[in-house]
């Protein structure tokens, strides 16, 4: 073998390993903070933290039942919000804009990613909270929903346009007409990504807390609809914090794995209900 | 990759002019109506946003003006407001953010897309997609307890030690600082560059790695020189979103970056960034002058995203002459 | 099953919007301090009045100032009285005023961290001042030694830590260095957020021990329950009388009485350096900010009774949380500006 091969052979092995040393300290981060998680607040994870509402300081057995449910209303709603701007209008930026539009579009999806939560929570205030005078769950899934957007909107257009030109062209040789490709080979054969970006655009939101300090504020108790202020997880988990009580600390990191737990319990159901087993990636 | 906007030639008897009618009883011109509302509806939160940050910071726009940008004085009791420290340290920690990240996410993703079996790269991929799901107030928790410390008693007085001479890395070992954030940050963004690449890696067809495997590359060379710029724009659009949160990251960085408004060559140093500094004094800022000043940082960071995205698409558009497919920015 | 499912759901999401309760809900917000106790407070009011449920936010006193203004919350809380500025705005837009009701006090104290130090130093409020204006930078300097005689402070550089972000907290702080010292009051001043001479930023109170725990050689300000939970050295302060006193809940407790004399009717006072000698000088008040006029007549019996409650049976929770109970002397003036609210 000649020596240039052998050169090229190390190198190949050398940096393949190496991507797998940059796999292994991205998954290990994740293992040490579920660790930490577990560690710390594990304990706290029983059934009363499912099910009561939160007990005052120095009293036990309360739990956070009302943020679980809070928070699974607001994602829901921004769900609801967030995904069909992003995912409708990812598809007219792939299939119909022209460069001009899909530029200006694109920009303003990433200027609008750029924002930090807290101003989004400041301009959700001002339009869903100000004028009705009350805080409301509704604001708070509203604020949620604008930051789902731009993840949404870029990467689905991304997985779109990486549909290859002959699966296109197969279907418009059959005669399909535009938006009957879009809906029945265009979008299954990229589902895979787009299903992917949708979750990490819910995984994104569900973690956050500025946001929801001036629309949903918070709850002590249970709420009832949509109009009213609500409790959710992670601004439990910033009370909590940052408050002096053990306790209280044991409780944030028991809420913080309870998200987690959350989170992937929507990943894996989402994948298992909306999988139809195409397998076009990796052909 | 080829551009893949094409249109479907109106056949039948309609072809040629037809009136407003009969287009919209053509099911691809109700998709494409429908579609670009949702499209523009984004433009217009974003047009609708600017509006309302400028509209509330006209206090301080007329007070200071263009001054903000050059000021280093933030002084919320003598009504004393500069913007620049906070400029300094988003970019700072945005710049250590990704310089860390990057390289970590796209090995990561080339891992996961090219050498690890479909079910361990899907396994994986799950967990790495969790991190995105992790509140930023945790991780900010975790760099106070953990990140701080660490930094603080080995790897800072370390990196002191060998390369102490740069300016760098002068100063007292804090533990907190613009490195320490930079560090956070790169761990909360990584997800989104590993998710995004890893799919878009897996959607290249297979004949362009056969297509280099066959004229005699090596497995590395043929992934890092057919695949990876075949899928470069869809990594490069994971890079934006990574930038894009980096920028914006509120909570996790205002519990590590040191709070102090200062501008420092050392990454040793602690500073402060526009959102963090939003995120700590907006809620008790009292005084018509102190909360505009705030969302005049806001609109300021606006301002920034748009200048550093408008610079990143310039480098695509020049790099890509030489480049494989065509790009679209 | 995918229809089922469809339809259970879209089942669900209408119950939701018509799920009628007979509950009165009343919401505030504010002040991060009190939040343990206010929390503890609306709980047991709720266990006695199970048809009233009194939700409480900290958002921050500024917040809780700012949302009471815009009508967002029925009513707000502060640790900072409102300036006249502030009333005024109220005033303007509501056509009404705004009243504040003291509801327990607290403390602010010095905590430190000096490698073979367990002693509880004394400081002197020049030497606060001076440490926290960049001026008094070693452990070993004469300000400090003197009053500390036997202790054995290193001549290491102090490394000083403040909020990070805008508190209550950092109001008190400064209200009292800004009396102490004309030099801090005409550089720095007092808020909720300044302009730090020197110093690094910890975030909330937690941020600021954490910080102080972990960093040889540092000191730092926090609210009296944060250094007990922790377990973390603080010092004594001089107050105006001379007198070097650790924080306690009857320094605080005596502070305000001392206060009390000098007390307006609107309960607008800060009790910073208060006169007495068992007086905790670094000492303050939190308030409810209830607008005067409330039109929903059930909301404003709700609130009336609780306020009533909480100045009677609500203040023998106080202890129990490390809080200061009100003096008699205030409770009295309040229940009858409760009166104030139409």
């Amino acid at each position: 073998m000649n020596p240039r091969l052998r050169w090229r052979k190390f190198v190949s092995a050398f940096m393949l390993s190496m991507t797998g040393v940059c796999a292994a300290v991205a998954v290990s981060a994740l293992f040490f903070i579920l660790g930490y998680l577990v560690f710390h607040g594990g304990a706290s994870v029983n059934w009363n933290f499912f099910t009561k509402l939160p007990a005052p300081v120095g009293e036990t057995g309360g739990g956070m039942a009302n943020a679980i449910v809070g928070s699974a209303k607001l994602l829901f709603l921004a769900t609801l919000i967030g995904v069909p701007v992003g995912f409708f209008g990812a598809i007219y930026l792939a299939e119909f804009s022209g460069t001009a539009t899909a530029f200006v579009v694109r920009y303003a999806a990433d200027l609008l990613n750029g924002v930090p939560s807290i101003v989004i929570g400041i301009f959700a205030y001002s339009l869903a909270v100000l004028p009705f005078k009350h805080f409301s769950t509704f604001a708070g899934g509203f604020a949620l929903g604008l930051m789902m957007i731009p993840i949404t909107l870029r990467s689905t257009e991304e997985f779109l346009r990486s549909v290859p030109v002959s699966l296109r062209e197969g279907a418009m040789a059959l005669g399909a007409s535009k938006w009957k490709t879009i809906a029945t080979v265009i979008v299954p054969s990229a589902y895979r990504g787009i299903l992917t970006t949708i979750l990490l655009a819910f995984a994104r939101v569900a973690g956050e807390t500025a946001p929801l300090l001036f629309t949903a504020l918070g709850n002590r108790f249970w709420s009832p609809g949509w109009r009213q202020p609500t409790a959710s997880l992670p601004v439990a988990i910033y009370n909590y914090a940052i408050s002096p009580y053990e306790d209280w600390h044991r409780q944030a990191w028991a809420a913080g794995l309870v998200l987690l737990g959350l989170i992937l319990v929507v990943n894996i159901v989402a994948r298992g209900i909306l999988s139809r087993g195409i397998a076009v990636s990796r052909s | 990759m080829a551009t893949t906007s094409t249109t479907v030639p109106s056949a039948g008897p309609f072809a040629g002019s037809r009136s407003l009618l009969s287009r919209l009883r053509d099911g691809d011109e109700i998709a494409r109506v429908i579609t670009f509302l949702f499209a523009a509806s984004v433009v217009l939160i974003t047009v609708l946003l600017v509006f309302e940050l400028w509209q509330g910071s006209a206090l301080p726009r007329h007070r200071f003006g263009l001054d903000f940008l050059r000021t280093s004085v933030w002084d919320p009791v003598f009504d004393q407001f500069g913007a620049l420290p906070f400029i300094y340290g988003t970019l700072v920690t945005s710049a250590v953010a990704l310089l860390i990240a990057v390289p970590l996410g796209i090995g990561a993703a080339i891992f996961l897309a090219e050498l690890a079996p479909l079910r361990l790269s899907d396994t994986l991929e799950f967990f790495i997609d969790l991190l995105a799901a992790v509140p930023s107030v945790i991780y900010g928790l975790l760099g106070i307890f953990i990140i701080v410390p660490l930094m603080r008693e080995f790897v800072q007085p370390q990196l002191k030690h060998f390369l102490g001479f740069l300016p760098l890395f002068k100063g007292p070992a804090f533990g907190l600082g613009f490195l320490t954030a930079g560090v956070v940050l790169a761990i909360m963004i990584i997800p989104y560059i590993i998710s995004v690449s890893r799919e878009i890696l897996l959607s290249v067809p297979r004949d362009q790695r056969e297509a280099g495997l066959a004229l005699g590359s090596t497995r590395w060379e043929s992934t890092w020189k057919v695949v990876v710029p075949f899928a470069r724009t869809g990594i490069i659009g994971s890079i934006f979103l990574a930038l894009a949160r980096a920028l914006g990251e509120t909570m996790a960085v205002t519990m590590v970056i040191g709070n102090t408004p200062i501008i420092s060559s050392s990454l040793l140093s602690p500073g402060d960034s526009i959102a963090s500094v939003i995120a700590s004094q907006f809620k008790e800022a009292t005084g018509e002058l102190y909360t505009q000043s705030l969302i005049y940082l806001g609109l300021v960071l606006f301002l920034l995203t748009f200048i550093l995205n408008g610079l990143a698409r310039l480098m695509i558009v020049v790099t890509s002459q030489r480049g494989s497919g065509t790009v679209h920015a | 099953m995918k229809r089922t499912v469809g339809i259970v759901l879209v089942g669900l999401g209408l119950a939701s919007f018509v799920l009628a309760r007979a509950t009165l809900s009343i919401t505030g917000a504010g002040a991060t301090f009190p939040y343990p106790m206010y929390s503890k407070w609306f709980d047991e009011y709720h266990k006695k009045n199970p048809s009233l449920e009194i939700n409480y936010q900290s958002i921050g006193s500024g917040g809780g100032i700012k949302q009471v203004t815009e009508g967002t919350v029925d009513f707000g809380a502060s640790d900072g009285p409102m300036t006249d500025e502030q009333l005024k705005t109220y005033q303007d837009k509501h056509g009404f005023g705004i009243l504040h009701f003291p509801t327990v006090l607290g403390a602010v104290v010095p905590t430190y961290n000096i490698p073979g130090v367990t002693a509880s130093l004394n400081f002197t409020p020049e030497a606060l001042a001076g440490i926290y204006l960049g001026k008094v930078t070693k452990w070993n300097d004469p300000l400090i030694t003197s009053v500390n005689k036997g202790v054995n402070l290193p001549g290491d550089d102090i490394i000083v830590v403040h909020r990070a972000e805008s508190s209550g907290t950092t109001y008190v702080w400064t209200d009292f260095l800004s009396k102490v010292s004309e030099e801090w009051k005409s550089k720095v001043g007092k808020s909720t957020a300044v302009k730090w001479p020197v110093g690094l930023g910890g975030q909330g109170n937690e941020g600021v021990t954490g910080t102080v725990k972990n960093t040889p050689d540092s000191i730092g300000y926090v609210e009296l329950i944060y250094a007990e939970s922790n377990k973390i050295p603080y010092g004594n302060v001089k107050n105006a009388a001379g007198v070097f006193v650790k924080a306690s809940l009857t320094g605080v407790t005596a502070a305000a009485s001392g206060a009390v004399k000098a007390m307006p009717d609107d309960f607008r006072v800060s009790i910073t350096n208060a006169p007495g000698k068992d007086a905790y000088p670094i000492s303050s008040f939190t308030w409810l900010l209830i607008p005067a006029k409330i039109s929903d007549a059930a909301k404003r019996d709700a609130i009336k009774g609780f306020v009533s409650w909480m100045l009677a049976d609500g203040q023998n929770y106080t202890e129990a949380l490390s809080y200061a109970r009100l003096p008699k002397e205030v409770v009295t003036k309040e229940k009858k500006a409760l009166s104030n609210i139409q």
